[in-house]
């Protein structure tokens, strides 16, 4: 039987505004996928998020949500969450949102270890405002305000989460479709921070400027150059030579979560009066 | 035993024409027509779900029994 994604949609709100082709849209299913296979409650589950393409998501998600200032998804989120500790918080963004302007509120919500699911689709681009490269974007590469190539070094937004302190990071990609569900729904049961990273595809701002002939080449891209993490055990360095890890890519349960900290914080202020 | 065949429901409203479930339909089930997309041999149809789940767009649905 067909999925049933009318239960999460706003009603009256699709078509969503993403470009022929963006991933986002496959995102956004998975999400719902996700939301669905855990039972969630509509009034028990808050999607938050920045300002970008990406951010747009919530918009169209039928439960709690929040549209918040650029790049401070994480912060808001983490309002959210103190204020209510019960509740599932999740956060959508771009690479742009989280790892540049919001890089700041993105590493220190990793360091926390706050049971959140932050959900980053990195397209390489700010698509929104007219391609700007972002720090997700190869060095070399194209954009609007690189026309002769980036001359950065680029984030990889996995390995840069692990560090920070996030507790479970998770690499998936729009092509493989259904295991972008199976990823978010084991990041939200994770408790603790979990980073869940999608490499996605903007043929409008990117692929365009970067020889892509069409979507399809890009999603042929994000096929060849992902390598899940059993199979990458098999492979030797050359052969894993410009190719991208995916699946769950580190877990770590044994860190104390921050809004359980909290509660004996506040039990420790209590006691001492 | 008579194979059954799938609906597939398109919802024209929503599709911005992205060619991605005509060109990753392993069967060739579907194909433009125009501007959006169309079935073209449902009977070729495996029920592999694929372009249910790649659409971006909502606008495809494959409802089987």
């Amino acid at each position: 039987m067909a999925f049933d994604y009318d239960k999460w949609i706003r009603p009256g709100k699709l078509p969503h505004i993403w470009c022929p082709g963006c991933g986002h849209g496959i995102v956004m299913k998975g999400l719902i996928r996700a939301l669905e296979t855990l039972k969630l409650e509509k009034n028990n589950t808050a999607v938050v998020s920045g300002i970008g393409c990406a951010s747009r998501l919530p918009g169209y998600i039928d439960c709690c949500t929040l549209h918040t200032a650029h790049g401070r998804a994480a912060a808001f989120a983490t309002g959210v969450k103190m204020a209510k500790p019960e509740m599932n918080v999740i956060l959508v963004g771009g690479d742009g949102d989280g790892t540049a302007i919001g890089g700041n509120h993105f590493i220190h919500a990793c360091r926390r270890n706050i049971d959140m699911t932050y959900i980053i689709m990195n397209n390489y681009i700010y698509g929104m405002t007219g391609g700007q490269f972002s720090p997700a974007t190869p060095t070399g590469h194209k954009a609007s305000t690189t026309p002769y190539g980036n001359p950065d070094p680029c984030f990889d937004i996995a390995k840069l989460a692990i560090g920070a302190g996030a507790t479970f990071v998770a690499r998936g990609t729009a092509f493989h479709a259904n295991q972008i569900d199976k990823l978010i729904v084991e990041a939200i049961q994770h408790k603790g921070f979990s980073v869940v990273e999608i490499l996605d595809d903007c043929p409008t701002t990117y692929g365009r400027r970067n020889k892509y002939k069409s979507v399809i080449e890009m999603m042929n891209r994000l096929k060849e150059v992902a390598v899940p993490v059993k199979a990458a055990e098999k492979m030797t360095a050359e052969q894993l030579q410009g190719k991208i890890l995916t699946g769950v890519l580190y877990k770590d349960e044994t860190k104390p979560e921050y809004t359980a900290e909290y509660a004996k914080v506040i039990e420790r202020a209590k006691a001492s009066k | 035993m008579e194979k059954t065949l799938p609906k597939i429901e398109i919802i024209e409203k929503y599709c911005k024409g992205c060619h991605i479930c005509v060109e990753f339909c392993p069967k060739q089930v579907l194909e433009m027509q125009g501007f959006v997309v169309g079935v073209k041999n449902l009977e070729a149809c495996i029920k592999c779900m694929q372009c249910e789940l790649r659409c971006p767009d909502f606008a495809i649905r494959v409802i089987t029994e």
